[in-house]
């Protein structure tokens, strides 16, 4: 689709916004609706616009599979990784309390810490799964 | 009263067993897979009508910034307990799906079809030559 | 007026499914099941499930379109004429859907503040300053006004770490059965797909 002049200024128009709302929905969960989940798609949608636009090869430049696959994987550590460190600072598994010296504050961190990872691993995981279906060749 | 108390289930119902119409009657893998997305949202959709108090508002805490209502002020929020559970039913039914869609993708690749009486003759032809080998 | 936005999205929802389930052409069905995840987004909103409908938005009408129309695009559009007959389906289907209408009569009516759904756990979720079990045990208080995060970060903190893994697994299978499979284009051999810049699983 690289020679539809509207599509691809539209696309190069949109991308930023979409990866910037994303972030927006990410860090105003707290206030509103959105979350790591909501986030993580919509970063994944502005990946996906860029490649519907631009071609495959194009976003695999940009964004390579082999970062998407790590960070479908490092959320989910960084997830555990906050329950593991809650239980070493004295807590139970991701009692976020602990944390810090304000427990109030520290809920604040963990759950920020969590969404985080859920936003990391829901991109990740969505980029890769979408790589892995338009990437293939019809077969027959 | 009855009826209007009662109609949100009935539709909820009714998408069910279209998605699982869909499901048993359509050969087609990938309209399997979209029955049962019907079927899902269906599900979805019950959870979040049994969370709904007529009358009552989104649950985020109206107030000031930490959500530290005025005294006095009562509101009335919806149940978010439901909500919370199907927000990540969602995001897990798209990874099923993908799955699923995935696995309809390697079917098609190894049997050249995706009906699925189609592949039930490949899979009873293969099975026949089998047993006149063996 | 809820009620009545409420039961004409319900209307709208039960003819597209029925479309969905009638229609042949496997990219009309896809964009038809895009519609209906906006209908029923729409709904959770007038259900007040501002999340929810969120992720529906999201996730139904955006990830899973697109991933339905790679899909498609790699299996063919068409759906072949069914040769067997519709009534033993059918049956079953009105047979399981009467017998489910005749299970509501006992739920709860719809909207009332008083069903038992609301009595259990979501008053604590609701309160104005939530009591969390601090590390003594007392009780403190988080200041978060979206009661959904709360919920699913702190309260449910195992549920969501159970899901994301779930979704890491997910994209684990996906990859397991895709990769070294052949059909893959461009990704081993960099540079090789040059002149094949359009994703035909994609457009």
């Amino acid at each position: 689709m690289r020679d539809q002049i509207i599509l691809r200024i539209a696309a190069k128009i949109l991308v930023g916004p979409i990866l910037l709302f994303a972030l927006y929905v990410q860090f105003h969960g707290d206030y509103g609706p959105g979350g790591g989940f909501q986030a993580g798609v919509i970063f994944a949608a502005g990946i996906i616009l860029y490649a519907l636009v631009f071609g495959l090869d194009q976003a695999r430049a940009v964004i390579p599979m082999g970062v998407v696959m790590w960070c479908g994987t490092l959320g989910v550590l960084i997830f555990g990784g906050v329950g593991v460190v809650a239980m070493l600072m004295g807590g139970n598994y991701l009692d976020y309390g602990v944390l810090l010296h304000d427990a109030s504050h520290a809920q604040h961190i963990g759950i920020l810490l969590v969404e985080a990872g859920v936003l990391v691993t829901v991109f990740g995981v969505m980029v890769t799964l979408f790589y892995s279906f338009a990437g293939r060749r019809r077969a027959g | 009263m009855e009826v209007l108390g009662l109609f949100n289930y009935w539709v909820v119902i009714f998408l069910m067993m279209v998605g699982f119409y869909a499901l048993i009657s359509r050969g087609n893998l990938v309209k399997k897979v979209i029955g049962l997305n019907i079927f899902q949202t269906s599900v979805i959709i019950f959870y979040v009508s049994t969370g709904k108090i007529a009358g009552g508002t989104a649950p985020i805490l109206i107030g000031d910034d930490h959500g530290v209502a005025e005294a006095g002020a009562e509101v009335l929020y919806s149940n978010p307990l439901p909500h919370v559970l199907m927000l990540t039913a969602i995001v897990v039914g798209v990874a099923t799906m993908a799955m699923a869609l995935a696995l309809v993708v390697r079917i098609r690749e190894t049997y050249g079809t995706v009906e699925d009486d189609e592949i039930q003759e490949q899979v009873l032809a293969d099975e026949a030559v089998e047993g006149a080998r063996a | 007026m809820e009620s009545v936005v409420d039961l004409a999205l319900l209307g709208l929802l039960a003819v597209t499914a029925i479309a969905v389930v009638r229609v042949r052409n496997l990219v009309a069905v896809v964009m038809l099941m895009g519609i209906y995840s906006f209908l029923s987004a729409a709904l959770f909103v007038v259900l007040d499930a501002v999340d929810v409908a969120f992720t529906e938005v999201a996730v139904g009408a955006g990830v899973s379109t697109i991933l339905a129309l790679g899909t498609v695009a790699l299996v063919g559009t068409r759906q072949q004429r069914h040769a067997k007959s519709p009534v033993i389906p059918l049956l079953i289907v009105l047979v399981t859907g009467g017998m489910l209408v005749y299970g509501t009569y006992d739920l709860p009516r719809w909207g009332q503040a008083d069903n038992p759904i609301h009595g259990h756990v979501a008053p604590e979720y609701l309160a104005d300053h939530v009591p969390l079990a601090g590390q003594d045990g007392e009780a403190l208080e988080v200041h978060i006004p979206n009661i959904v995060t709360t919920v699913l970060a702190s309260y449910r903190g195992y549920d969501t770490l159970g899901e994301t893994t779930v979704v890491f697994a997910a994209m684990v299978g996906v990859l397991l059965l895709f990769v070294g499979t052949g059909g893959r284009r461009g990704a081993s051999a960099r540079g090789a797909g040059g002149g094949d810049d359009d994703p035909d699983g994609a457009s």
